[in-house]
């Protein structure tokens, strides 16, 4: 047998491989999803192909809020209508998404891009912190909301973030940590837990 | 170790996403050394993991044996360490024991001492102030259990007894140096009299001892760079979160580093 055949034509195994690289998409999937490309109607490759890679060239940072956009300043940032005196600021872009599908928070975003990870080697100035400090001075911002991630890195870059901003005079705040909508008190861990006790509130 | 399914306790020492909502765990077992295991489905609100395997939490787990790696089908955190999650200070000190953990095993070996060593340092972390002095003797017991005990009652080179005197420290040389021997060599540090008698006695004595010893400022500066030497000597490497844990250290955070000279509660080691 000819040692370069291969079972599958070229492209098809290229597609199958690069598909195979996006997250949550096994060998499998990727087989099944380059296959069902192949039957498609041309035009639908191409516009799949024109918007994957339109986001790498359409796309930019907003200089306020470092949010990904496709305007400078951003959609958020631009809106007058929403609330200039609260910062909510989130560990990445895709964090915005859930926060304003709850429709309860009108005011504005910071993006940091990620969090600190000492042992990542991953330290503040690798961070967006600066930018938020600078955005802090000659605005009318009255509150900052620390939204990162409830866990070791999230709450240690909140903390520090929390320490520079209280000599400002700024309020800080942290999202509550407890318990999960729909969750089952037998399973909930102990930090969570005694989260939840120590921000009880009055009914 | 022909089980599919195995009980141990562990500390979770690492820990990166895998997919989309599960975690790849790196463990310090009790049983079994360090493990790497999938935490499934952990990143989600309502995990029943979630909080069980977070960094520097000591669980009881389960775990089931997969092909490449194991999967957590069940944890539950025994402690984890409340007090210094809620401190920037003592958490940069967290960090950076579980990355000497991590750097320093191999997965699958063994070791119920090491494990003693590392749960007995996060317990006394927790009720510290400050983690200095933890993190020094943590470092020299590490390296001692490890077989990189540094010699500290002779000279390592010449084999003479040590005087009451400035010496030499020389991670190369595998400890101490007395005067003759440690003056022309380029990469030995001074090591105090005081200094030496404080690691004397840390490598024989418990946290409940090691707690008592009172260092000042200048003692303290010197144990750690000594210390730090040694531990980069061994890795060849400096290790990634020290230099937050300096970082807060320099911006006022550790408080701490009692005044006062060394009290030696057992007498002169």
């Amino acid at each position: 047998m000819n040692p370069d055949f291969l079972p599958t034509a070229k492209p098809i195994s290229r597609l199958i491989e690069e598909l195979n690289k996006l997250p949550g998409i096994g060998p499998k999937t990727a087989q099944r999803l380059a296959y069902h490309l192949l039957q498609a109607p041309p035009e639908r490759s191409r516009d799949l192909a024109d918007a994957i890679v339109s986001i790498k060239e359409n796309l930019k940072l907003c200089s306020i809020c470092l949010n990904i956009a496709d305007s400078d300043p951003c959609g958020f940032c631009a809106d007058e209508s929403r609330d200039r005196t609260k910062v909510c600021v989130v560990e990445e872009p895709i964090d915005i998404m859930p926060l304003e599908r709850t429709r309860k928070f009108r005011g504005l975003y910071h993006v940091l891009h990620g969090v600190i990870s000492p042992s990542d080697g991953i330290k503040p100035e690798d961070l967006h912190i600066r930018e938020l400090l600078d955005r802090l001075s000659g605005n009318p911002i009255t509150e900052v909301i620390l939204a990162t991630n409830p866990n070791v890195e999230g709450e240690a870059t909140s903390m520090y973030i929390q320490r520079l901003i209280s000599p400002l005079g700024i309020r800080v705040t942290r999202l509550a940590r407890g318990l999960p909508f729909g969750g089952d008190l037998e399973y909930a861990d102990d930090v969570t837990l005694s989260r939840a006790l120590e921000g009880r509130q009055e009914m | 170790m022909t089980a599919r399914v195995y009980q141990t306790e562990g500390i979770i020492i690492k820990r990166h996403k895998f997919g989309e909502a599960d975690r790849l765990l790196t463990l310090f077992t009790a049983d079994y050394g360090k493990v790497r295991a999938i935490a499934k489905g952990a990143m989600r609100p309502k995990s029943k993991l979630g909080g069980n395997v977070e960094l520097l939490t000591h669980s009881q787990l389960m775990l089931a044996r997969g092909r490449n790696l194991d999967i957590i089908t069940q944890a539950q955190a025994i402690d984890n360490f409340l007090p210094i999650r809620d401190s920037l200070e003592l958490m940069s000190c967290g960090f950076y024991l579980s990355e000497l953990v991590d750097t320093f095993t191999e997965e699958s070996v063994e070791d119920r001492e090491m494990f003693d060593l590392f749960l007995n340092t996060l317990r006394e972390l927790s009720s510290a102030m400050e983690g200095e002095r933890i993190l020094r003797y943590f470092e020299l017991r590490l390296l001692s259990h490890l077989g990189y005990r540094p010699q500290l009652q002779r000279c390592s080179n010449c084999g003479k007894q040590l005087q009451q005197e400035i010496n030499y420290f020389s991670p190369a040389q595998g400890g101490a140096l007395c005067r003759d021997c440690g003056y022309p060599d380029m990469g030995a540090k001074t090591l105090s009299v005081n200094a030496l008698k404080v690691l004397r006695l840390w490598l024989k004595c418990d946290f409940e001892t090691a707690r008592r010893v009172k260092l000042n400022n200048d003692l303290t500066r010197e144990i750690k760079n000594l210390m730090r030497e040694n531990v980069k000597y061994v890795l060849e490497k400096q290790l990634k979160s020290i230099e937050w844990m300096d970082k807060l250290a320099a911006e006022g955070g550790i408080n701490g580093n009692t005044a006062g000279n060394v009290t030696d509660q057992q007498g002169s080691p």
